[in-house]
């Protein structure tokens, strides 16, 4: 079974958000949510580093160990969804998220949260496929359509790339092979220091 | 209520946060959600929980199960790039969008703006019918009425002032035939003050590469990229504005190439580059003789190629040999070593390309600025080939194509000028008698710019960039029988100009302003007119249908998407209306079908075929660009040639020149001046456009011609007694002996003279040398001159300006009497210009899309830390930036914009993006607009506070270097 992966090539992201606008557009998200944002690390500066984020469909996702009332639940393809009907809009998993994916729409005044909303691989919910019901709560399911995500198709420079997580490695690893030198992957001098 | 507060509990700030932990993350997003501005600020009644517009939007636009999808395809109508754009329709509603992985030009890829294109299909502030402003408030009216008191006014004008009174300012936006038409009326009307967007753009690339080696447009493609050893990219901030053509450069980059930028600013395109080079802004002669200085010191230059194809090269050496390390640092703030390094990566990686934009065109010496770029090309043996070139972007999805067909005031459709013979020319294509169409101008002489007595005719009428001195200036010392009365803007952006006082001035003394836009723009609200104010609602580009031609020169077919929401026309439509009403209607559309007043778009496509001869936009028909957009799937997308199906062997979108009749299948021109292929293949070589030669030197290429070319040689251009020379007339049908007899390649009807020349492998426009020096310009070798507002009043002294001029172009205008005036004491700050990557032009359309303006929240201006400590700023303060008093000004220009500090930009230079507009000088305009049709986003125009300052060719505004204070507000 494939296992579905978001990579961002931080050599190639230029910054230019139409992740961030195929998103809207594809799922009519309302002003305020981002379900995917583009961070630029050393903004104006030697180094400067721009990187796409969304919801990393974890393996063993934070938020679903955090969920009060288990809402979270993972996809055959390894992609992580959650019912809104069940979710309680308490924040949890916005505590929990390394990358910041949750999302609460203010369904009122006083900054009461409304149902949490973040990236679902374009694979909708738990409604049934394709229907106006799941368009409304979880907008398009293109993984159903046969489609990707729209972020990664519109990519201007196709830095992002989602699908199968070997298959986006093996796009990956030739791009490496071609530029030579070690990977560029953002993070990595995080993990393993400069000199690897 | 406010939608997103940082100090509110939002994920939204929660995430810059936890990222803020994870590096050091002030970036210009975060910043931005700093400013807690919210959806449509300062409207509060009118705002919409997200929920709610959610539902409300929801209901209507989004895709429904179960109902039939019909597919459109179209091009994106933001930049010149021209990326494929599938549309799926549900019930006449553009319900969904998805990549077209078959387009050779994005292969499926958008930007922020190509990405949300599907907002035009339900764009809630549109202008949604016809309006006028009556005793300070907005009325509805119908078309017909609107079109008729607009028109009962403009002949009033006419009688009282004569035709030249009514300006006409078309559109980069325009699809071909639009721009053909809107041209067409104009001469019609009887004026040559029509032009568009291209005069602020491109204009001294066009005029300075076109009088360089022929032709004034992007040499090769965005793909041809691929091939490249080396970019150079200079005032180009493609990252930003052109970010799919980052694809294609990036492709080159993992292919080996070595990247170079050099600019003022560290740009999100410098932050992928090998090498960044930061000049001071206004000096790009200075860098460029600096690094031509390295190559000749080290006999660099590709000497072969200079001897075969480059004209006054020697020339160009006297004035580099003055351009030392030492002086070049000094005039531009590079070091030795740095420029050095920049000219030894072209040098040793060939071939490679440069590439500019408006960092370099915008300049009093825009024109000095392309003729430099150029000629380090030719002087590296880098033009006519595959890697190589000029690659200029154009900005406007349609800029390259509403250039070529005239939509400008010194020429007629395909650059053929205002002559006598130019508008014989397009009378016959337009099957009229010439003396009907010069009956249609003023009779009456006027002194014109050479101080000689000229037909209005004949004499360029007055750029945009200039429109308000049309209106301001005293009438005796303009070139024109009286001031300019009134205004039509077709789709353009004011807030692209620069002296915001002035023109606010010049608007209030109009007698009549017509706003012809799919949005009401900053022109309906920037002024405090109280009546005749017009705003006409246009369709977009995607409510109607027809070519485009992007920046490689290759034309796309558009198809309709949906039809036009509310009330709006498309622009053909609408100038078939007042065609109509003022009377020529059917001189206009003589030849062309019409429907329900709208001229057929098929057509008026042919009768462009049948006319533009000199550029080659004749092979294009209807027929074959559908043809090719079905077929798309099929070209290379490194070569742009299609490999086998039905256009086998073609160039995606025929590029022009694409020779001949469509009848004579030539594949149009992928390269241009490429002689490693012949012509009839799309090879080429150097234009013979100046003679054969000058001052006794040849002009013609020597030992160089195109694969296939009989002569062997360099030629002059064809004519019908050159064909009966070389005894190649009697290969002319009988048919094409008619019309040829007496005529050239570019004024002969039947195209005979081209498709013989071409059978004998030679280009119709003669093969010559690409000249580094251009006699008839003011500086026939590009040099250095100052900025008019310089801060180096040492280099103003021996960089001067020029002097004054008294008529050019119709107007007086000033060089020497502004730079004589230190400004540099009071007003110590660069101010320079440029681009986001969410909003586009003006930013009227993209403001007003929320997915788009969500992104971009506020107008801004980057500081360096120095300039700001030193003038008490602080990250996100609210600062005054003012600029010196214009010369029909009471007072000094001033915005205010919040303060965005950053080592981006350098100590002493300041930077604001161009796309904002709704301020004024500190006031929000919001109350101005007609309700529901304020932009979501609005922000003070960078340019209000740009200055005086010309070309001294195209007249292009000055809107890169200036001078100005900044203080906390």
């Amino acid at each position: 079974m494939a296992r579905m992966k978001f990579l961002c090539d931080a050599e190639r992201c230029i910054e230019c958000n139409a992740c961030v606008t195929a998103c809207k557009n594809e799922h009519e998200v309302p002003w305020g949510v981002n379900r995917r944002r583009v961070v630029t690390l050393g903004d104006g500066e030697p180094g400067e580093k721009s990187i796409s984020v969304a919801c990393m469909h974890c393996t063993d996702a934070p938020c679903a160990a955090v969920c009060p009332v288990d809402c979270f639940y993972t996809t055959d393809d390894g992609i992580v969804l959650h019912d809104k009907d069940l979710c309680i809009g308490c924040g949890y998993c916005f505590y929990a998220c390394p990358f910041g994916a949750p999302q609460y729409p203010q369904e009122q005044a006083f900054g009461v949260r409304g149902k949490m909303d973040k990236c679902t691989f374009c694979a909708g919910g738990p409604a049934d496929d394709m229907t106006d019901a799941e368009f409304t709560k979880y907008g398009r399911n293109r993984i159903a359509e046969g489609k990707l995500p729209l972020c990664a198709e519109m990519c201007s420079t196709k830095a992002l790339i989602a699908g199968d997580g070997d298959m986006v490695a093996d796009i990956y690893r030739e791009r490496i092979l071609k530029r030579g030198g070690r990977p560029n992957t953002w993070g990595w001098e995080t993990a393993y220091g400069n000199n690897v | 209520m406010k939608l997103i507060r940082k100090s509110s509990a939002s994920a939204t700030t929660g995430e810059a946060e936890s990222l803020s932990a994870a590096g050091d993350a002030i970036n210009r997003r975060a910043f931005l959600k700093r400013s807690g501005i919210t959806m449509g600020a300062g409207a509060a009644a009118s705002m919409l929980a997200p929920s709610m517009m959610k539902k409300a939007k929801a209901a209507e636009t989004s895709p429904k199960a179960g109902v039939e999808v019909e597919i459109k395809r179209s091009v994106c109508t933001h930049c010149s790039v021209g990326c494929g754009v599938i549309a799926e329709v549900q019930n006449g509603v553009w319900t969904g969008q998805e990549p077209d992985f078959q387009s050779p030009f994005n292969l499926g890829s958008h930007c922020a703006k190509g990405a949300s294109v599907r907002e035009h299909g339900h764009g809630e502030r549109r202008l949604k019918y016809p309006m006028k402003l009556a005793g300070g408030k907005w009325q509805r009216m119908s078309w017909d009425d609107a079109i008729n008191e607009i028109g009962d006014k403009m002949l009033e004008i006419r009688e009282q002032s004569g035709p030249d009174s009514v300006y006409w300012l078309g559109s980069a936006k325009h699809s071909n035939e639009q721009a053909y038409l809107f041209r067409k009326f104009a001469a019609m009307w009887g004026t040559n003050n029509v032009d568009h967007q291209a005069r602020i753009c491109h204009s001294t690339t066009v005029a300075g590469v076109a009088n360089t080696w022929g032709y004034g447009a992007m040499t090769n493609s965005y793909n041809d990229m691929h091939n490249c050893k080396a970019m150079l990219f200079i005032g180009s901030n493609p990252a930003e504005a052109h970010p799919v053509s980052l694809q294609h450069i990036m492709r080159a980059k993992e292919n080996g190439a070595q990247m170079i930028v050099i600019d003022p600013r560290y740009t999100r395109t410098a932050a992928h580059a090998d090498h960044f080079v930061r000049i001071r802004p206004g000096s790009d002669v200075g860098i460029m003789w600096g690094m031509l200085w390295h190559i000749f010191e080290n006999g660099w230059e590709d000497k072969e190629y200079i001897r075969q194809r480059v004209y006054g090269m020697d020339q160009i050496r006297e004035e580099v040999a003055k351009w030392t390390p030492e002086e070049t640092e000094k005039v531009t703030g590079a070091d030795e070593a740095t420029v050095k390094q920049a000219a030894q990566m072209m040098a040793e990686n060939r071939p490679g390309t440069i590439v500019w934009c408006m960092g370099g065109t915008q300049h009093t010496i825009g024109n000095n600025n392309t003729r430099a770029y150029c000629v380090f090309q030719l002087a590296l043996g880098n033009i006519g080939k595959s890697g190589g070139g000029a690659n200029i972007f154009r900005g406007h999805d349609n800029v390259q194509g509403a250039t070529d067909l005239g939509v400008l005031s010194h020429t007629l459709p395909g650059y053929y000028g205002l002559k006598e013979g130019s508008w014989k020319h397009w009378a016959r294509v337009w099957d009229l008698d010439f003396e009907w169409v010069k009956g249609q101008f003023d009779a009456e002489e006027v002194e014109g710019d050479n101080g000689k007595p000229t037909h209005p005719m004949f004499y360029k009428g007055i750029p945009v960039s200039r429109w308000i001195d049309g209106v301001l200036e005293n009438k005796d010392d303009i070139g024109q029988k009286d001031n300019i009365r009134a205004m039509v803007l077709n789709g353009h952006a004011v807030n692209s100009q620069s002296r915001g006082p002035e023109m606010k001035k010049a608007m209030e003394m109009l007698d009549m302003m017509v706003i012809i836009d799919p949005y009401p723009t900053h022109a309906a609200v920037m002024n405090d007119r109280k009546d005749g104010t017009y705003l006409l609602p246009a369709a977009t580009q995607f409510e109607t249908y027809g070519s485009v031609t992007a920046s490689n020169r290759s034309f796309q077919w558009r198809e309709k998407v949906i039809d036009p929401l509310f009330e709006a026309l498309p622009d053909q439509t609408i100038l078939y209306k007042f065609a109509k009403k003022l009377g020529f209607h059917q001189e206009f559309c003589k030849n062309i079908k019409v429907t329900d007043d709208e001229p057929l778009v098929e057509d008026v496509l042919r009768e462009i075929n049948r006319g533009m001869w000199t550029i080659g936009y004749t092979g294009q028909s209807p027929e074959r660009l559908k043809l090719h957009a079905e077929h798309r799937g099929t070209f290379n997308t490194t070569t742009l040639k299609a490999e086998g199906g039905p256009v086998d062997g073609d160039y995606y979108g025929l590029p022009w020149p694409c020779w001949g009749t469509p009848e004579m299948g030539h594949p149009g021109t992928p390269v241009l001046y490429d002689p490693s292929k012949p012509v009839a293949e799309g090879g080429l070589n150097f234009r013979a456009r100046f003679g054969v030669e000058h001052e006794g030197t040849n002009l013609l290429a020597e030992d160089s011609y195109p694969v296939d070319n009989e002569l062997k040689d360099g030629h002059p251009e064809f004519t019908a007694d050159m064909l009966k020379q070389l005894g190649w007339w009697e290969e002319l049908t009988p048919e094409e002996r008619a019309l040829a007899e007496g005529k050239n390649w570019k004024t002969d009807l039947s195209g005979g003279i081209q498709r013989v020349a071409i059978a004998h492998g030679c280009a119709p426009f003669g093969n010559a040398k690409a000249r580094a020096m251009v006699w008839t310009f003011p500086d026939p070798v590009p040099i250095h001159r100052e900025p008019l507002y310089t801060p180096d009043r040492g280099l103003a002294a021996k960089y001067p300006t020029y002097e004054d001029r008294k008529r050019f172009y119709r107007l007086p205008t000033l060089y020497a009497s502004i730079q004589k005036d230190d400004y540099s004491k009071d007003y110590p700050i660069i101010y320079t210009s440029g681009r986001l990557v969410e909003y586009e032009g003006g930013g009227e359309e993209s403001r007003s899309n929320p997915w788009l303006a969500e992104l971009q929240q506020d107008m801004f201006a980057e500081v360096n830390p120095t300039d700001a400590n030193d003038n008490g700023i602080k990250d996100g303060d609210m600062m005054w930036i003012e600029t010196p008093k214009g010369i029909h000004a009471d007072a000094g220009a001033r915005i205010k914009v919040k303060a965005m500090i950053t080592r981006r930009v350098a100590p002493g230079v300041i930077f604001a993006p161009f796309h904002f507009g709704g301020h004024f000088q500190g006031e929000d305009l919001i109350d101005k607009y007609p309700e529901g049709t304020e932009p979501y986003v609005r922000g003070e125009a960078a340019n209000t506070a740009f200055t005086y300052g010309y070309d001294s060719v195209t007249q292009m505004q000055e809107t890169k270097v200036t001078l100005c204070k900044i203080s906390v507000a």
